[in-house]
């Protein structure tokens, strides 16, 4: 059979399992974009690149399965790079497609090209440059076989315009790429590991978004109960148990509740399974749940020991290892420990603050959480907004809770619901958002409403880069550079531009029935919910202090 | 401390910036680098000479280890190994020095390769002591230019 490049490419995208891809065409694409016009492929058009790398974001955070992202050559490369690099610290399986000028014109400056493969070097986990057609066979299984297996992570396919035309002959197709075999741990590590939890008094687990990379969210939560610990979770992993679990901490670290860090704190085993010790987890590392042996489950080899040294560690999957550990463990009771959890939760309870005229921002994500069922996908911005949701909201599922980690993406969160809703289809979508994230990507309201996704957009609305300005009040001195917005647009209006349905909550106080209204209408919505401006994100540890030392409120709260 | 890795990777278009970004993205020192073919036509050693203490070493493998394009790391420890560089350098001499450059050649086994009439082009090739030694005896005379080519390691093993 012969086919060109661009035919090739469709087919084994399609081979892969693929279904929806998103992009913007190009000149140097447009070969592709052509062979995609007779392919069961379906395309979404995005509005802006970056947009256009989130919404296969998206999508591959709640399959847990590679997802494809396009764009020209040039400005549509460049303009993938956050998403891809966003991709990157977050461990999300992508595989981006970028044209390139074609062969002959490579390296001349030529219009349109910029060098994608040495941009996107340190980003990926791998990039290719196809420079013959033959050669896409191989590339682009492998492509997906690297973004899936082990630490998953993007992979940039770069083309150039004349690889997807030259026509080659197709005798037999190759195996589309999946994940290698995940890796357990020895039995010997798996023993120690047994060992040093019995024997431990006060044990913890600290989760982060490995056990939701590896599935392995019911082992974590089989395994806490079993050993009486309780279970803190970065921001990557709520989800992996249900937040409203008796055992579940929420998230620990920068801005977590303050019984979180005194229980972290007063452990004296802490089991690590798929996290990393960010410094927004733990604070200042020297003093990191500084009483606790360290056992450390991670997929990624160079985790292990790189800020925290481990009594005993598996460089492996976390559903493997967790599966081997629990037929080593039997059930321990832990009664003293497990009061001394429920005193801190009583006598440091994390509170929301009464507002007798607005809506506490904390208040409204509990409303959130009364009103989604536990299967919603719920995708956030980067900022203020990003913490009350991670403290406030109690997720429930794995692969529910969308949200930019470890780059802190601005401009994450509409298009990655986009792309969750196009995963998920029937079930209800929500974007939480700010009124600074939501502009960083504002047209793909477009492409919402192009779609017409059950998708509602929520802004918290305080008219400031929040996180800046408090962080400015709190560290700076008052000294409010940059951070507040002269004028604000009228977001319900804006909305309505783009042919959405808006809702406007200025001076309303009741707002769960409006918000139900938003949450059960068929098709997108968004809705403005003014915030003081004022409210800040606590507790709040302090740059280069310990989780210990947060800032619990402001004074005379 | 210094350590030797001999690094076995695929001969591909851009593997030497992804090894040298990768160096350079976290901070790791190199103190020489040498790239050269193999026997087999798809496959490049690197000869990496790192500075840093044992948690540099073990980061800087487990990265390397990471990349796509690396198929082997060997991380050569004292005796294990035999390693090389070659030198080349030009020394300025005269009429009074010049014999005297050539008898410090001669005892050091290094080629006198080129002669002008104000100074000798010389190869030399030894392990590192041998090489500083050498060049801390030329220093003297006056060194004019120097290339090195970095380690080169083979296993001791059989």
């Amino acid at each position: 059979m012969k086919l060109n490049g661009a035919q090739i490419i469709c087919k084994l995208l399609e081979r892969q399992g693929i279904t929806v891809l998103s992009g913007i065409p190009g000149g140097a694409i447009l070969p592709l974009y052509d062979a995609l016009y007779d392919s069961p492929l379906r395309h979404v058009l995005a509005r802006h690149e970056q947009g256009a790398g989130f919404i296969a974001q998206g999508m591959a955070r709640v399959t847990g399965r590679a997802a494809v992202c396009l764009g020209t050559s040039g400005p549509g490369a460049t303009n993938l790079l956050t998403a891809i690099a966003d991709a990157k610290l977050d461990s999300i399986p992508l595989v981006a497609i970028t044209g390139q000028v074609a062969r002959s014109l490579l390296r001349t400056d030529a219009f349109q090209e910029v060098d994608t493969f040495g941009l996107t070097l340190p980003i990926t986990k791998h990039s290719f440059m196809v420079m013959d057609t033959e050669e896409l066979l191989h590339v682009i299984p492998r492509a997906f076989e690297i973004a899936e297996s082990g630490r998953p992570g993007p992979v940039v396919v770069d083309v150039p315009k004349d690889v997807f035309q030259a026509v080659c002959e197709v005798t037999t197709w190759p195996e589309p790429g999946r994940a290698a075999a995940p890796l357990g741990g020895a039995e010997e590590q798996i023993a120690r590991m047994a060992d040093l939890i019995t024997r431990s008094q006060r044990p913890a687990l600290y989760i982060g978004g490995g056990v939701i990379g590896a599935n392995a969210g019911e082992l974590v939560k089989e395994l806490a109960r079993r050993i009486n610990a309780p279970v803190a979770s970065t921001l990557m992993g709520l989800g992996a148990i249900p937040g409203d679990d008796p055992l579940a901490l929420g998230m620990l670290g920068m801005h977590g509740a303050p019984f979180t860090n005194y229980i972290m704190d007063e452990a004296d085993l802490l089991i690590v399974i798929g996290a990393r010790f960010d410094d927004r987890a733990t604070g200042l590392a020297a003093r990191f749940c500084q009483h606790a042996e360290i056992i450390h489950i991670e997929i990624d080899p160079c985790e292990i020991d790189k800020i925290k040294p481990s009594s005993v560690s598996i460089a492996g999957d976390a559903r493997e290892v967790l599966c081997q550990l629990l037929t080593a463990i039997a059930p321990q009771e832990r009664p003293a420990w497990r009061t001394r959890i429920e005193e801190l939760k009583a006598s440091h309870p994390l509170l929301i603050p009464k507002r007798p005229e607005s809506v506490h921002p904390l208040e409204f994500c509990k409303i959130l959480g009364e009103l989604l069922p536990p299967d919603a996908i719920v995708s956030t911005d980067v900022g203020q907004h990003q913490m009350w949701m991670a403290q406030g909201y109690p997720v429930r599922q794995p692969r529910t809770y969308l949200t930019s980690g470890g780059l802190g993406t601005m401009g994450f969160g509409l298009p990655a619901a986009i792309g969750g809703a196009l995963a998920a289809p029937g079930r209800r979508t929500v974007c939480v958002s700010g009124d600074g994230s939501i502009l960083m990507n504002v047209g793909e309201l477009a492409t919402l409403a192009d779609l017409n996704l059950d998708l509602t957009v929520v802004i918290l609305n305080n008219g400031r880069l929040g996180m800046v300005r408090q962080q400015q009040e709190l560290f700076y001195g008052k000294r409010y550079e940059a951070s507040i917005f002269e004028r604000q647009p009228d977001f319900a209006a804006l909305a309505r531009a783009f042919g959405i349905r808006a809702y406007d909550l200025q001076g309303i106080t009741d707002i769960k029935e409006v918000l139900r209204e938003a949450f059960t209408q068929p098709g997108p919505a968004l809705v403005n919910l003014p915030v003081d401006p004022a409210e800040n994100v606590y507790p709040i540890v302090p740059p280069g202090a310990a989780n210990v030392d947060m800032i619990r409120a402001c004074p005379g709260e | 401390m210094r350590h030797t890795l001999s690094v076995l990777v695929e001969n591909k278009f851009g593997v030497l910036t992804r090894i040298a970004g990768m160096f350079s993205g976290r901070g790791f020192n190199i103190d020489t680098l040498n790239v050269g073919p193999t026997l087999d036509p798809s496959r490049s050693r690197m000869t990496i000479v790192v500075m840093g203490d044992d948690a540099v070493l073990e980061q800087v493998t487990k990265q390397l280890n990471k990349l796509i394009d690396v198929i082997e790391i060997e991380d050569f420890r004292d005796n294990e190994y035999v390693d090389r560089e070659l030198v080349l350098l030009r020394v300025n001499v005269d009429a009074q020095t010049r014999s005297e450059v050539m008898q410090i050649c001669d005892i050091f086994r290094a080629k006198i390769i080129d002669v002008q009439p104000k100074n000798v082009a010389i190869e030399l090739t030894g392990n590192e002591s041998k090489i500083e030694k050498f060049l801390f005896l030329m220093e003297p005379f006056g060194i004019r230019d120097l290339t090195r080519t970095g380690k080169v390691a083979v296993s001791r093993r059989q």
